[in-house]
């Protein structure tokens, strides 16, 4: 049998059409079928994990009955109790998986672990945030059957957008009226175009076409300051552009599909070409992970730390957690030295852009503020996340180490 | 000290601005507010009006503008 990428090739936009077409029917007349949805998502998730990707497809399944055990077992016990340290544990208990999936390669010299599977991760951020959202109360009807679709809601599933329980279950349990379903349906294919374009097109010229090319180069030009030519600053962009557009493109199919089937999905970017610095560049790239980390790790530990006083000065609570949360975020991608740099890098540079936005309040009127230096403003932060970004490509670790 | 009172000084405090003269604008666009501010004033919240919002509970787009975080206080409170 065979194994399909999610949104890989022609032949999964042809199936997706044909199984979406009653849905689209459906929905136009006011009608959601839980049945035809549930056997849709199914189908997809085989084409996904079976066939010769049947190892993933069992580490799937245990790994999703593991984590309805644990929040359902935890809703459950909430009602009655609210214990600290219990609550830890179910977190602990709920990222172990993933936590072996992302340092077995480090320790088993690449190898990767047997229980992974495409989107543990994603699926990861969803289990965590509904066990969190019960332990604060926020969340109290939970309901089995709605989460096992809020995991496995196949548009998403194997790199996200991260959507929100409450979220996903008010779009879920109600039927858009028909003209809100036509606006979510001329969006949706709308989208899935502007994602052809992205991923088939421009991510194929930058990743598939220069990529190769610009790194034989920047191999071959080894020798000078640390390595580095010409041909690695073409690379960093040419990096930089796949990335983006491979991603964006992407997410593009992941919410059209969603709003194709009456789910509003949240979008994963925003123009993060033209932010004027690092802050307003985490709200619009990669919008549902640097949110989730927001939410769930910043803001929580920002939390934590003001209500036992930790340390003085708020700005020192906000610096360590920015270096924390960015950290945590590197790890995630995977135990490597550049993944990790990465995270760094992006939180001194939040500590750094906090300061000059500090700086720039009190000296308001000495300091310019026009057309040019806003330009200059998202130049200078298009190139500083360009440079991350060649951080995060592991091309320095190919110069140095191969 | 009434809730609209309380919360605006809270504000004024964090942001350093005076906000009551602009009751609609979005205190995240204009960066007065950001996640390290909207947590201080969760906290500030909890200590002067006994008003506890879980973090989970602070959506964004209901909490950015003074008008809407009094509106909140006042539904929760």
């Amino acid at each position: 049998m065979l194994t399909f990428e999610p949104y890989g090739n022609p032949t999964y936009f042809a199936l997706l059409g044909v199984a979406l077409l009653p849905l689209m029917i459906g929905l136009l007349y006011g009608k959601r079928s839980r049945l035809y949805e549930t056997l849709i998502s199914i189908f997809f998730l085989v084409l996904t994990f079976g066939g010769s990707k049947w190892t993933q497809g069992v580490a799937l399944i245990i790994y999703i009955l593991y984590e309805v055990g644990l929040t359902w077992g935890y809703a459950v016990y909430r009602r009655h109790k609210n214990s600290g340290p219990f609550f830890y544990l179910m977190v602990i208990l709920a990222i172990a998986p993933l936590t072996i999936v992302k340092v077995t390669p480090a320790v088993e010299n690449g190898q990767s672990s047997l229980i992974g599977f495409l989107g543990i991760s994603y699926l990861t951020f969803r289990a965590v945030q509904t066990i969190m959202e019960t332990r604060d109360g926020t969340l109290k009807n939970y309901n089995l059957m709605t989460f096992l679709q809020f995991m496995l809601f196949f548009p998403t599933i194997s790199s996200g957008p991260i959507d929100r329980y409450r979220r996903f279950e008010k779009d879920y349990r109600s039927v858009p009226s028909r003209e809100q379903y036509l606006g979510m349906l001329q969006k949706g294919i709308r989208y899935i175009f502007v994602g052809f374009l992205y991923k088939f097109v421009l991510a194929y010229y930058f990743g598939t076409m220069l990529m190769p090319k610009l790194q034989l180069m920047a191999m071959h030009s080894r020798g000078g300051f640390l390595d580095l030519s010409w041909p690695v600053v073409g690379y960093m962009y040419a990096y930089s552009a796949d990335l983006f557009f491979d991603f964006a493109g992407y997410s593009l199919f992941a919410v059209g599909t969603s709003y194709i089937m009456g789910i509003a999905t949240p979008m994963n970017f925003n123009q993060p070409w033209r932010s004027p610095n690092i802050k307003d560049f985490w709200n619009r790239w990669h919008i549902t992970l640097s949110f989730w980390f927001r939410d769930f790790i910043y803001m929580r530990l920002v939390f934590w730390f003001m209500k036992h006083k930790i340390f003085k000065k708020p700005t020192t609570t906000a610096n360590v957690t920015y270096i924390i949360n960015m950290l945590v975020m590197g790890f995630w991608h995977g135990v490597t030295w550049y993944y990790i740099a990465y995270g760094l890098f992006h939180g001194v540079a939040l500590m750094v852009n906090d300061m000059w936005l500090r700086y720039k309040k009190k000296h308001r009127k000495s300091i310019p503020h026009n057309g040019f230096t806003q330009i200059f403003a998202i130049f200078l932060t298009a190139n500083l996340v360009c440079f991350s970004f060649l951080i995060f490509s592991g091309l320095l670790n190919k110069l140095w180490f191969n | 000290m009434d809730i609209k009172e309380t919360v605006l000084e809270i504000l004024n405090d964090l942001t350093g601005n005076d906000v009551s003269g602009a009751m609609d604008d979005n205190l995240f666009d204009s960066g007065l507010l950001d996640s390290m501010g909207s947590v201080q004033l969760l906290l500030q919240l909890q200590s002067e009006l006994d008003v506890t919002v879980p973090v989970s509970e602070f959506e964004r787009s209901e909490w950015d503008t003074p008008n809407k975080i009094i509106a909140k206080v006042e539904s929760l409170a």
